[in-house]
């Protein structure tokens, strides 16, 4: 008998009113996937992960964490952890009396990692202060800690770089990754780009609550197509003899270059030898891959 | 993960209300008030008339505490009640922290249950604090003396301090369905403020109700009228009925308040935060 996932959803539906802020959604994080749920704001990332951790009632469809519903017992919840938006806590109480908490509330078993997970997040030293005086940064970092205190199989964070600077959405990735590397599951949402280009493999693109794309990361950037750039000695020239063939498809770009695709390697090998015929010489063919941008926009901007 | 204790649950909801000022606004107000009544009496000769009670406060220290509870019954008492229970919930969903906390191993109905006791045990340590300190304020001004009842008969005072202390019991019935109600507005506003002060305005207009012709008849079963079951203790022979009323209307009060906020706390969507 196979596991369930660590996250399986399907027909996940949300409305309020006559908005639909999640519109039958299906998902699936398979075990060790470090997984990003990507959409700009508002495209229903937080609601449908709200509905995943129990917190949201879903008015239609239904979630799976581990094959247990959230909806119908907290019991679903056990070896899941995260936070949805900025990880809040009792600002008049300091870290370590927060983390306390948190672990009585798991039943107290959790007080004996409080040292551990401190360690892991870096706020060791800062423990004794309260919470109210912690940076955006900080207070995520301890949202992590938080979650560590559960020794979650499957971690879910909501955006947890925004509002970092760099270093602090560096050390964020970074924490993310060896987390993963350890063997943990992570669902993370993001609308920066970047943060799931380098840490996930497995994607899932939302645009206005339905979801765009899901499948690996590699099989998102095949799927747009290799695309070349082309400079040559004559970009007139060079332009003609692109049109004229019809195995590849050409932009002309803002600097006088070109980007084709070509239908296949043969029709870059064949195009070479027609541009030096007409006395275009390269000076750069480079393939390139699509950026992750590119296919996003492409994705949540597109066909309405 | 196991599931902790609805006990572990409230320790912790205790220990948040020791951490936040408002908590102390409240016992401060708890304690400052009734000295400052005592320190009135001492200072001056004359008597609230008036009331039940009243024409003994220079007569026995017993007579301060029971001033207190009247007076403290238009509002003081349900302020201070309202302040804890009213933002109990309100300030978890102000705060963000409802999510924090309902993504643990704990139920939300534990997390309901533990949040009325510590608003209870609140509002119970408030009144006997209060009423403690009026007593001890009261004995040293005016002296541990017989106190009369309201038929007229003199008690030896330590029968009176057991009917003091039996007093603020039946007194804690109606605090009760006030922190209850204060429970329902904060989970139901989600709004700190508007659960206390709405708390309060519902207190205020039921002892308003009585006074609009044709009302009059309601005026056993208001919530505002249990305030003064107590009295019923301090008849010769002792007067059960108020109590027993007070018990089943307070009750009809609370119950149905409590039952309706645990229902819109399960059923809620934790958007907050």
């Amino acid at each position: 008998m196979t596991a369930a996932p660590p996250v399986e959803v399907r027909g996940l539906t949300k409305t309020y009113g006559d908005i639909t802020a999640v519109d039958n959604v299906d998902l699936t994080v398979e075990a060790g996937d470090v997984f990003g749920y990507l959409g700009p704001n508002g495209a229903g990332k937080t609601t449908s992960m709200r509905m995943m951790l129990g917190l949201i009632r879903p008015t239609g469809g239904e979630v799976r964490l581990f094959g247990r519903d959230p909806q119908d017992s907290i019991s679903a919840l056990e070896g899941v952890a995260g936070f949805v938006e900025a990880p809040r806590f009792y600002p008049y109480l300091d870290a370590l009396t927060n983390l306390q908490l948190l672990a009585s509330l798991d039943g107290g078993e959790a007080k004996k990692r409080i040292s551990e997970v401190l360690e892991v997040v870096e706020l060791t030293d800062r423990a004794g202060d309260k919470v109210g005086g912690y940076s955006h940064g900080m207070r995520q970092r301890l949202g992590i800690a938080a979650s560590l205190l559960r020794d979650p199989k499957l971690l879910m964070l909501d955006e947890p770089a925004t509002g970092l600077d760099p270093a602090g959405m560096r050390d964020m990735r970074l924490l993310v990754r060896r987390l993963a590397d350890e063997g943990m599951t992570v669902l993370l949402s993001s609308h920066l780009l970047a943060e799931v280009e380098e840490v996930c493999d497995r994607v899932a693109i939302i645009r206005k609550g339905q979801i765009a794309y899901q499948g690996r990361l590699d099989d998102l950037r095949r799927e747009a197509g290799l695309s070349y750039t082309l400079r040559t000695t004559d970009d007139q020239v060079a332009a003609s003899v692109v049109k004229g063939f019809d195995a590849v498809e050409a932009d002309p770009q803002d600097d006088g270059s070109l980007r084709f695709h070509p239908r296949d390697e043969q029709a870059v090998a064949e195009l070479s030898s027609r541009l030096t015929s007409a006395g275009a010489l390269i000076i750069e063919m480079a393939p390139r891959s699509a950026t992750l941008e590119e296919l996003f926009f492409k994705l949540t901007e597109g066909a309405a | 993960m196991r599931r902790p204790s609805t006990f572990a649950v409230y320790r912790w909801e205790i220990r948040k209300l020791r951490a936040q000022k408002r908590t102390y606004l409240g016992i401060g107000a708890a304690v400052f008030v009734p000295l400052a009544f005592t320190i009135a009496v001492a200072l001056r000769p004359g008597e609230p008339r008036d009331v039940p009670f009243g024409r003994y406060i220079h007569e026995t220290g017993l007579s301060i505490p029971l001033v207190m509870l009247l007076f403290g019954s238009i509002w003081f008492f349900p302020l201070i009640t309202a302040l804890v229970a009213g933002d109990i919930v309100a300030n978890e969903d102000q705060n963000g922290t409802l999510k924090t906390i309902l993504t643990r191993s704990v139920d939300r109905t534990q997390v309901f249950a533990a949040k009325v006791m510590a608003a209870v045990s609140y509002a119970v340590f408030a009144v006997v604090l209060s009423s403690g300190v009026a007593l001890v304020a009261g004995l040293l001004v005016s002296g541990f003396n017989p106190i009369t009842t309201l038929s007229g008969q003199r008690v030896a005072p330590g029968e009176g301090l057991g009917l003091v202390g039996a007093s603020i019991g039946v007194y804690l019935i109606p605090i009760v369905a006030i922190a209850s109600i204060a429970l329902l507005f904060s989970t139901v506003f989600k709004n700190s403020a508007a659960a206390v002060v709405g708390t309060l305005m519902l207190s205020l207009l039921l002892q308003l109700v009585i006074i609009i012709p044709g009302l009059g008849g309601l005026k056993p079963y208001l919530l505002s009228t249990q305030f003064n079951s107590w009295q019923g203790l301090l008849r010769s022979p002792i007067d059960w009925d108020p109590v027993i009323r007070a018990a089943w209307v307070c009750s009809a009060y609370s119950i149905p308040a409590l039952l309706i906020a645990l229902v819109v706390f399960l059923r809620r969507d934790v958007t907050g935060g």
